[in-house]
């Protein structure tokens, strides 16, 4: 399965068939810095994404000093 | 997982809250923590022009969003901080955000006040960049707002931001900072105007979440200065006590403004001057913007 990345966006590949927190956790990823979107859905970290499936793994972090954000 | 209000399938878990929510639900929970926050501190009222400085981030687009929503009366500012084509493209997704909705946005150039936008003035300057921009962003949100009579600046800081600048207030001890780290900065002169963050009861992801399934057109790529901010070291490491201990940032940033954040107010009592440039309010005589401006234009003449 793919998984897109951000910041910079590239792309990697991974086993599927497995819950989004394995996948999470194989990438040293902390569940709690990313949004997992797989097509117009936001998943859950107990959810199963199959071998065929792309998933995009956005961040959520922004940062500096700015003021507006 | 199961939505803890319906039942029905859950998108988003809220480890802290020790929950997770359907679409439906999890909007009206973001709203409902924004109101919260906006009845909790008295922010503003019907009555009032909300200033709602905008980025073109998920943050400040979605808090826009809510108060759009809920009946504020809004005007979004966008400050161009003409950082090459992050600026070109944030700018570009407020306005089109401020079109669908038919809501007006002011745009303010820092090149214009400042004489160099933020590119020349961190070159200029021994500033970290995001310290001069913060600086330009705080005196312009405020300069702004008194020239369109707006008593009230919404900014988009969340839960993480607020913990994340009161982690590297305590790790220095800036005792002078930890008073002014509050969600509503009342107005202590009369050409200050209220400074507000509605959002700082929601984490970064849930404002993200709320983006996201609001189909919010909004920039995911960082702005490209903020590479290696201590602020972001900050989160990672908030982050990574949230993922072993859920609700520790919100414990961390709570338990501050309830228990300690009076006793250091009681010890600030700041004089406040009008700088003899600009007007501006000022602890000293020339206020920082002023100063920043000089040393913008000395640098970039000769």
């Amino acid at each position: 399965m793919k998984v897109i990345l951000r910041n910079p966006r590239r792309e990697v590949d991974v086993a599927g068939n497995r819950r989004v927190k394995e996948i999470l956790r194989e990438l040293d990823i902390i569940p709690e810095t990313v949004l997992v979107i797989c097509g117009d859905d936001l998943v859950t970290a107990d959810q199963v994404v199959r071998e065929g499936d792309t998933i995009e793994l956005r961040p959520v972090m922004s940062g500096g000093g700015a003021s507006s954000r | 997982m199961k939505c803890r209000k319906c039942g029905e399938p859950a998108v988003l878990e809220l480890r802290r809250h020790n929950a997770a929510f359907c679409a439906p639900d999890f909007l009206e929970f973001f709203r409902n923590q924004v109101r919260e926050a906006i009845r909790k501190h008295r922010m503003f009222t019907r009555d009032e022009t909300v200033l709602v400085a905008v980025s073109g981030g998920k943050d400040s687009l979605a808090l826009w969003d809510v108060l759009i929503d809920d009946g504020y009366r809004t005007t979004g500012l966008y400050l161009d901080l003409g950082i090459f084509e992050y600026s070109v493209e944030s700018k570009a997704k407020c306005e089109k955000f401020a079109a669908a909705r038919g809501v007006p946005l002011t745009v303010s150039a820092v090149r214009d006040e400042v004489g160099a936008p933020v590119p020349v003035i961190k070159d200029v300057t021994r500033r970290p960049p995001c310290s001069g921009c913060g600086l330009s962003k705080r005196y312009l949100m405020n300069k702004v707002a008194l020239e369109q009579g707006m008593l009230v600046v919404a900014t988009g800081h969340n839960l993480d931001d607020e913990a994340a600048t009161l982690f590297g207030s305590v790790m220095h001890w800036r005792t002078d900072a930890l008073p002014r780290q509050s969600p509503a900065l009342a107005s202590t002169h009369p050409k200050l105007v209220r400074r507000v963050k509605p959002l700082y009861r929601l984490s970064e992801r849930e404002t993200a979440a709320f983006a996201f399934l609001r189909k919010i057109d909004y920039i995911v790529e960082e702005c490209p200065f903020a590479k290696g901010a201590t602020s972001i070291t900050h989160k990672e490491i908030l982050s990574r006590m949230e993922d072993a201990s859920p609700g520790a940032k919100h414990n961390f940033l709570f338990g501050f403004l309830d228990r300690a954040r009076p006793a250091f107010e009681r010890a600030e009592a700041l004089v406040l001057n009008e700088c003899a440039r600009c007007g501006q309010v000022t602890t000293g005589t020339i206020c920082a913007f002023c100063k920043l401006a000089d040393q913008v234009k000395r640098r970039v003449v000769s």
